[in-house]
């Protein structure tokens, strides 16, 4: 699924190949008689060799010191995906070094680093092969230097844990050869010659977090952990239906509160030009900054604040079940797909299954709420921000105030948790502006309520399917009409659905249509955008019309799919870039493995308890993911287990982070097919906290078995493919146990209860 | 007004007022920024601490409840001989995504294997089910208590 907050030119697998035949490297000392390895992971879209040879390019750097001590810059924002551990441990790996003697350094946000942002999953496939390679090169490097050193051919050389040694049994260690190998020309970055995967020490072995030792022990490294000197605390009080305008507040009562400095009006801005849910502008409201956050909250209480009448005062979740149903009557606004003959398909068809599915608005919900420290100074904006995308937050920060970009500096600091909602930046551009209204330094931070009602939320949907299948079981006519939210033609942010969406390409008649509703409220996307929201509804569908052929919803998969072979993208772009192709061989493997690990089809279960299969592919991971569960009589649901294959290629990089994500996915995915729905009434979002908004908890989380196939193709990520298909495996599971089939998320158990 | 509190083992003034609550006073005025703000209504155990070895949330705690008892926060939990062997659990387990929920976690464990030394899963239910984890590491939170424990687990460490 393709996601607008990330830039469409890597929306691909196929950059990764791009990048890495154009990464450079320079050589330098570094200070205090080290070996600098300088280099830039280029920039996007048409190679600029002058500016990617240019100093300023080179951007990122290893640094070996003369104490053999290895330092990594790790350039992407940490949100628990765990990318500042990996990245390096590519680089450690191919320069041959011990891990424990390893660092890494954030870098901050700086457009010469090249895209720095999380989502998407790209990390993984983006950097395998180009950050080896700055490794491969410093280790020839310090090979050369040993060579000279001794004045032996490099050939009789090689390496270990940071020493070089020659087949003599002479040998020198890493930090006495890096001034030397400083002095030495860069090696051609093509020819280098990568390690032989039977060598990895690194690469393949479980490796703790590098900022874990600092979170047990409680140190202050998340953006709400930021201090300034001098720094005062802001809420902000923004208008409970979106975007209204302030006609009146209590500001002068409430400067006069303990603790407070200052209390004014924000004016928003309209927005500003930029992609949908990057920039709202700036949501008006009211700032209280105090001398500590708790004197700002409780002034907050005191604010009486009169917003002005909003034409999206009159949505709501009822209506937009009603408009969808009138819309599912009528012929999608647009096509999306248009195969064969499907009326002609549905009409000589055996049988005919019809089924509605929904699924509801979703809020992020990480746990640490979004919080900002800004300070503005002789028109310089300096920001410590928590965001998964600080370039189109710079961007904005920088319209909204008026300054140059160029003189808006962003940190990164390490995120409580991002699922896709930093990827906006609204926090960012609330604090700066607060901060250059109080002239002093500020951190924002919204409280749980704030944070659940001013969400950029997952949109919810509904799915109209219409089926039929032959004599044999097999399917021959396929429709949906999908209704969204949006503008006519104009899709809202992350409420899109693509025209490969299966099973498209494997029923030759098939429609997918799309209409759309108005909708006020701001959407964007949640982990797997798209993918978590469609693999529940297309998913359980499939498995209705496996059971309504009477067959095994295992061998249905497999007999849909067919025999194993690679479907090419389809021509033409989507949003700039060309699909990746789609591995049938890759879909059976996973599909049979979670089989096999599950005892599918072999287990004799007791009565109210089953199992449920699915499969999904996104973010170029081939995820197939067995459920079982039970349900009480009254419609409880217990998970008793998952199990989860997938597939993303020859190598796993680091199993800790790889099974971590694969867990977590499994059991977030449950958490909110069980239990979380954002509902509007009246512009406005009900939810406020967690006890209206549930997530999932330690005595709900079933145990979650990982498995991955490994197959010769190139790795790719981990932070999002294994949620998709979780949600249908578990909503299947529950039509096994009871018969009834969840066709409305989160799971209600008056439809599923048997007494 | 001036509240003299007992933590990790320090006596330490504030001048707060009585409503505020712990957690504020110990991340903003006391700059001990280990015990995390997640809901403000004790729902997500962030800002989980032991107020004499009891796990509290101390984001609804206010500071002039807290009294003479010792208050025991992440940044001393490692302190006890259980703490100290939580905390090199979770970092043996790997247990951490984000990493936001973990002080509190960690805090509600050590709480746990001190009054309970050989928890069963659902006294680890009934234990951890009050401390939210966003990135959902609950299987591996569950094998590093039990590896604190020296209990066996299921968790094969990424292997």
């Amino acid at each position: 699924m393709t996601n607008p907050n990330i830039p469409s030119f890597m929306q691909t697998g196929d950059a990764a190949t791009t990048l890495s035949r154009r990464t450079f490297l320079s050589v330098s000392a570094a200070a205090g008689g080290g070996l600098m390895l300088s280099f830039a992971l280029p920039g996007f879209g048409k190679s600029d060799p002058a500016i990617e040879k240019s100093a300023a390019a080179l951007n990122m750097y290893v640094r070996i010191g003369k104490d053999g001590i290895v330092t990594i810059v790790s350039k992407n924002p940490e949100i628990g995906q765990g990318i500042r551990t990996m990245l390096p441990m590519l680089i450690a790996e191919e320069l041959d070094v011990d891990w424990q003697n390893v660092r890494t350094q954030q870098a901050d946000f700086d457009p010469k680093y090249g895209p720095q942002f999380a989502g998407g999953s790209f990390a993984t496939p983006m950097n395998w092969d180009p950050m080896r390679r700055v490794g491969a090169a410093g280790r020839q490097l310090l090979i050369a230097a040993a060579a000279a050193t001794w004045g032996v051919p490099a050939s009789e050389c090689e390496t270990s844990l940071g020493t070089v040694k020659h087949k003599s049994g002479k040998t020198l260690p890493y930090g006495l050869l890096a001034a030397k190998a400083a002095s030495l020309p860069a090696p051609d970055m093509k020819t280098l010659v990568l390690k032989d995967p039977k060598t990895f020490h690194i690469i393949g072995k479980a490796t703790g977090g590098v900022d874990s030792p600092k979170i047990v022990a409680g140190e202050p490294i998340f953006g709400i952990d930021v201090s300034v000197p001098g720094m005062l605390y802001a809420v902000y009080e923004k208008s409970p239906v979106f975007g209204s305008k302030i006609v009146s507040a209590n500001v002068d009562a409430i400067k006069s509160l303990p603790g407070v400095r200052h209390a004014f009006i924000v004016k928003g801005s309209e927005p500003n030009g930029l992609p949908d849910g990057i920039a709202l502008g700036l949501l008006e409201g009211v700032a209280i900054v105090a001398d500590t956050w708790w004197q700002a909250s409780k002034a907050r209480e005191k604010l009486k604040v009169e917003w002005a009448s909003n034409p999206i005062s009159n949505q709501n979740s009822a209506s937009f079940a009603k408009q969808a149903a009138a819309l599912s009557k009528q012929a999608p606004a647009k096509k999306i797909r248009s195969d064969g003959d499907v009326n002609t398909a549905l009409a000589r068809a055996t049988k005919v299954v019809e089924a509605e599915y929904f699924y509801p608005f979703l809020a992020h919900a990480p746990l640490e709420p979004q919080n900002c420290t800004a300070q503005v100074r002789d028109g310089k904006v300096e920001i410590w921000a928590p965001t998964q995308n600080p370039g189109p937050g710079r961007t904005l920060v920088a319209k909204t105030l008026g300054v140059a970009e160029g003189d808006v500096t962003i940190h990164l600091i390490r995120c409580g948790g991002g699922f896709g909602r930093r990827l906006s930046n609204d926090y960012m551009v609330e604090a700066a502006m607060i901060a250059k209204l109080a002239n002093a330094p500020v951190k924002l931070v919204w409280n749980r309520q704030d944070d659940m009602r001013h969400d950029m939320y997952r949109p919810a949907g509904f799915h109209y399917f219409k089926a039929g299948l032959d004599a044999q079981g097999k399917i021959v006519g396929f429709r949906d009409h999908f209704v969204t939210f949006g503008e006519g033609d104009k899709v809202a942010n992350s409420a899109d659905m693509g025209e490969n969406e299966v099973p498209a390409r494997f029923v030759g008649n098939l429609e997918y249509g799309v209409s759309t509703m108005p909708l006020g409220i701001p959407t964007g996307p949640l982990r797997a955008p798209g993918s978590n929201a469609l693999a529940f509804a297309f998913e359980s569908f499939i498995d209705e019309l496996a059971h309504a052929a009477g067959k095994d919803p295992l061998q249905f998969r497999l007999d849909m799919f067919g025999e194993a072979r690679v479907l090419p993208p389809p021509p033409g772009l989507r949003f700039g870039m060309p699909a990746p192709s789609f591995d049938v061989g890759r879909v059976r493997g996973v599909l049979e493995l979670a089989a096999e690990k599950s005892g599918w089809g072999k287990r004799k279960l007791p009565k109210g308890t089953g199992m449920g299969i699915a499969f999904y592919f996104s973010h170029l991971g081939y995820f197939a993911e067995v459920v079982q569960a039970t349900v009480s009589p009254a419609g409880h649901v217990k998970v008793d287990k998952v199990w989860v294959a997938g597939d993303v290629g020859g190598q796993i990089i680091n199993p800790f982070g790889a099974e971590n994500q694969a867990q977590g996915s499994a059991i977030d995915g449950i958490g909110a097919a069980l239990s979380q729905a954002i509902t509007i009434e009246g512009g406005q979002v009900q939810q406020s906290n967690f006890h209206d908004f549930n997530l999932i908890r330690m005595n709900q989380a079933p145990p979650v078995e990982v498995h991955f196939k490994i197959t010769n193709n190139p790795p790719t990520g981990m932070g999002e493919p294994a949620l998709p298909p979780v949600i249908p495996a578990l909503c299947n599971a529950i039509f096994a146990a009871t018969g009834k089939r969840v066709r409305k998320l989160p799971i209600n158990p008056a439809d599923i209860k048997t007494a | 007004m001036a509240y003299t509190i007992k933590i990790n083992g320090k006596a330490s003034t504030v001048d707060v007022a009585g409503d505020t609550p712990l957690l504020w006073t110990l991340r903003d005025v006391l700059d001990m920024k280990g015990s995390k703000f997640g809901c403000g209504m004790g729902l997500c155990g962030a800002c989980t601490v032991h107020i004499n070895g009891v796990a509290t949330r101390s984001c609804v705690t206010p500071v002039s409840a807290v009294g003479t008892a010792s208050v025991t926060t992440i940044e001393g939990v490692g302190e006890s001989e259980i703490g100290k062997k939580v905390q090199a659990a979770w970092l043996d387990r790997d247990v951490m995504q984000c990493g936001y929920c973990q002080a509190g976690q960690i805090m509600s464990a050590t709480a746990l294997l001190t009054r309970n030394p050989q928890p069963t899963d659902r006294d680890i239910d009934d234990a951890m089910s009050g401390n939210l984890c966003r990135c959902a590491t609950y299987t591996r939170i569950r094998a590093a208590i039990k590896q604190a424990a020296g209990l066996p687990t299921d968790d094969k460490r990424g292997a």
